[in-house]
């Protein structure tokens, strides 16, 4: 029993939270890669862009709330988000055709897009924050949980409970269903197979005949998609505040780079490996050792390898320590 | 002369700014703007020493920065004895655990040949190492931290004067960036952009956590200053005639003798604050200017030739017999150094060290722009930078409330949207920033005051 205790123990604080976590570091992840391969930029203006998309899914869910058109058990965000991505995608093409556009046509050195991308950062940061301020802000409604610790507690008659809150099954569902329709379209169309030819080898790409003006401007929106989708997914797990999402940008980097950055199924694991880190690392393990060894060796001290004030700091030293032993990566990167 | 003419008249008019800033608002306020632009000025001139002269670029400035205004407290803090006697000895117990793994883990690296064995060893000593660490430092940490929490819960400092620590700073940043260097500069530009703010982050997580060292989000204040104290000067005989004999043509007008000294009294508060500005203005003056001849100096020597001849093409200087990875690590070094004294110098202005305030978009991003907007690889152009983007900064505020009332002016007060613009007021500077650089980028690439090499 006390082993089945144990177990709940560590699915209940580590293992949900951090797959949902993971879920939401992995879609900006793979966008931070997209972006990388084919337009060859790092792009410092990721967690601004989220916080963009999520913005306009907040008074998209707003304007819903205030018709009174709702979805019942589940979020009415996720009704908003569909509206948010059309806005989003034609913001992102906007910013691409006066500022990106003439960088990419002048083929300028990837450190100039790379500045190039701290300005929009800046723009995008202070439309966010005068439209709808820098404070927190909640949009979740619907049901919360849906698994109560308690009621679980009283289903199984554990002295663990499981907490399952809806947010974080429907980030995983939504990551998953959004991932393989990402990889079937990289890997089984026309276009997506373009695509990762582009990102391969910019000139035989051009020599076959590809048109790179719609390359981009299919990157651009599926970047629109990934922004507006992982940006609402945390808000909604979470809260939305811009300031948070500028600082989520380092991890979402930390898990491009060490899935292999250019490859969107490293950054999509990278996004869970970081998340895992940081929580294995971080998490107090007292309890669990209290279930599972005997009463005489019961551990006196929280038995925590960091305190959680470094959660950042985990993944950066992961991020650190690929860069040194492999800076391609876990999964060989440069391939899309 | 003519040559250096538009130098002249950009640095002209942005005196001209200060002081009509000293007019209309109050000498208060342009003086804490030059000083702070002063400031900026020294870290954009770090930067541009990567940036410009090597074309490295470093994300980090925050780090280095934090690091400064660390020196800043480790240096002029009076050492507190009753901390040092409960845990100083478990402290440096740890300190010296930490030089042994390192001198082990170099020797292992000097010693064995790079096989996977060598690697898992490595990697063992230092896991190892840092249990071990933890354990020793544990009880340590705990009973300092335990002195007195409400004000000292930490080692405290050396108690030396704070100007020593703009030296300790830039041996603290330079050390840091030299750690930095060994590990992250062989990686591509990009990679290095985002491994350096990483990095910059732990270190600020570090100062942040570690309550022992600084007190961490608790704050240090009330740090010692190179300058008199307001209170002080207000009681003094010299400063007070000073300030009369300045201040003559308006007290003149007064007649009645206790209003006279009542006006007086406002004045000579008034001229204390300036006054004590100015003299951080002064110290703040000499280092720029030192640090300027130095970096013009630096530029014009054969190694200045070298460098620029690295950064625009690494492969020709390597094969022409320069260290391209030795002098890249030294000027890694040399510029972050810089930020660091730009760093121990902001602390020692503000009289303050407060670890939650250093964040990556005021501390790197900005500084950035700074370089951008003035003008890589030239130094009076970084300075100008330094000082125009910080202007801005502060003063996007009145302007854009300014814009804001001009827009808005056919709409009525309470109107909803004029009320939640004037609030959103103070994130325009973002905007402006952001769409400053952006026209920069696109416009004048190289800057306001582009780099120019005149050989001689």
């Amino acid at each position: 029993m006390d082993f089945v205790n144990a177990i709940i123990l560590l699915l209940n604080y580590i293992f949900v939270p951090a797959l949902a976590y993971g879920s939401q570091l992995a879609l900006g992840a793979i966008f931070v890669t997209l972006i990388y391969g084919i337009l060859r930029f790092a792009n410092f203006a990721t967690g601004d862009m989220m916080s963009f998309g999520t913005m306009v899914t907040i008074l998209f869910t707003w304007y819903f709330q205030s018709l009174g058109i709702s979805l019942g058990f589940l979020p009415t965000a996720l009704l908003a988000i569909p509206f948010a991505i059309i806005f989003m995608a034609s913001y992102m093409l906007l910013i691409d055709k006066f500022v990106f556009k003439y960088y990419r046509v002048n083929k300028s050195p990837p450190v100039q897009l790379a500045m190039v991308s701290i300005g929009v950062m800046f723009v995008t940061q202070a439309v966010v924050r005068i439209i709808i301020g820098p404070s927190d802000r909640r949009f979740f409604d619907g049901e919360k949980f849906l698994i109560k610790a308690g009621e679980f507690k009283e289903m199984t008659g554990l002295n663990e409970g499981l907490a399952i809150k809806s947010t974080q099954v429907i980030t995983i569902i939504v990551t998953m269903i959004l991932v393989s329709v990402l990889f079937w379209f990289l890997n089984k169309t026309r276009t997506g197979k373009s695509m990762r030819a582009y990102s391969d080898n910019e000139d035989l790409a051009l020599l076959s005949g590809i048109d790179p003006k719609k390359i981009v401007m299919i990157t651009w929106i599926i970047a629109g998609i990934l922004a507006t989708i992982g940006g609402a997914l945390y808000g909604l797990d979470k809260s939305f505040k811009p300031f948070t999402y500028f600082n989520n940008m380092l991890p979402i980097f930390a898990a491009a780079i060490v899935g292999g950055i250019g490859n969107p199924f490293g950054a999509f694991l990278g996004g869970y490996v970081i998340a895992f880190s940081e929580i294995l690392l971080t998490y107090a393990y007292k309890k669990f050792f209290m279930y599972v060894l005997p009463e005489s060796m019961e551990p006196e001290g929280l038995v925590q390898l960091l305190s959680t004030d470094y959660k950042f700091a985990v993944s950066f030293s992961i991020l650190v320590i690929v860069l040194l032993y492999r800076p391609s990566g876990i999964f060989k990167g440069k391939i899309l | 002369m003519r040559k250096n003419l538009n130098v002249i008249a950009a640095y002209c008019i942005m005196m001209g700014l200060i002081i009509l800033v000293g007019i209309f608002q109050s000498w208060n306020i342009a003086l804490s703007i030059f000083n702070l632009c002063l400031i900026s000025a020294v870290m954009t001139m770090g930067a541009n020493i990567q940036w410009g002269y090597a074309g490295l670029i470093n994300f980090g400035i925050m780090g280095y920065t934090a690091l400064g205004g660390l020196a800043a407290v480790l240096i002029s803090v009076d050492p507190v004895q009753e901390a040092w006697s409960k845990g100083g000895f478990d402290i440096l117990m740890s300190l010296f655990l930490i030089i042994i793994m390192v001198f082990v883990v170099r020797y292992i690296l000097k010693k064995y040949k790079k096989s996977k064995i060598r690697t898992y060893s490595i990697a063992s000593i230092i896991i190892l190492g840092i249990i071990i660490i933890r354990f020793t430092a544990e009880p340590g940490i705990e009973a300092i931290e335990a002195v007195n929490p409400a004000k000292t819960g930490f080692l405290g400092g050396l108690g030396l004067p704070i100007i020593f620590s703009w030296i300790v700073g830039a041996l603290f940043a330079g050390v840091l960036a030299f750690i930095i260097g060994k590990v992250a500069l062989g990686l591509r530009a990009d990679y290095l952009a985002i491994a350096t703010l990483l990095i910059s982050e732990i270190v600020i997580a570090i100062i942040k956590h570690e309550d022992w060292l600084t007190r961490g989000v608790k704050n240090v204040i009330g740090l010692k200053r190179p300058a008199p104290y307001e209170v002080n000067l207000q009681q003094t005989d010299w400063f007070i005639n000073l300030v009369e004999k300045f201040n003559l043509s308006k007290l003149n007008l007064i007649s009645d003798l206790s209003e006279r000294q009542a006006a007086l009294n406002q004045f000579v508060i008034e001229g204390s604050s300036v006054f004590v500005k100015l003299c951080y203005s002064g110290l703040f003056l000499v280092i720029v200017i030192t640090l300027l001849i130095l970096t013009q100096k630096a530029l014009y020597s054969p190694w200045g030739r070298m460098m620029r001849a690295i950064r625009d093409n690494e492969e020709a200087a390597n094969a022409m017999g320069k260290n391209v990875v030795k002098q890249h690590l030294l000027i890694f070094v040399l510029g972050s150094a810089i930020v660091g004294i730009a760093g121990a110098m902001l602390v020692t202005q503000d009289g303050l060290f407060t670890p939650g305030s250093y964040r990556p978009m005021r501390y790197t991003f900005l500084i950035w722009v700074m370089v951008i907007v003035g003008g890589s690889g030239n130094n009076f152009g970084a300075i100008l930078g330094g000082f125009v983007v910080w202007f801005l900064w502060i003063e996007a505020a009145p302007i854009g409330l300014y814009l804001v009332n001009l827009t808005t002016a056919g709409l009525d007060n309470s109107h909803f949207l004029k009320v939640h613009l004037i609030e959103s007021v103070p994130y325009f500077r973002f905007l402006m920033m952001g769409i400053g650089l952006l026209l920069i980028m696109r416009y004048r690439p190289k800057g306001i005051l582009p780099e120019k090499i005149e050989i001689k």
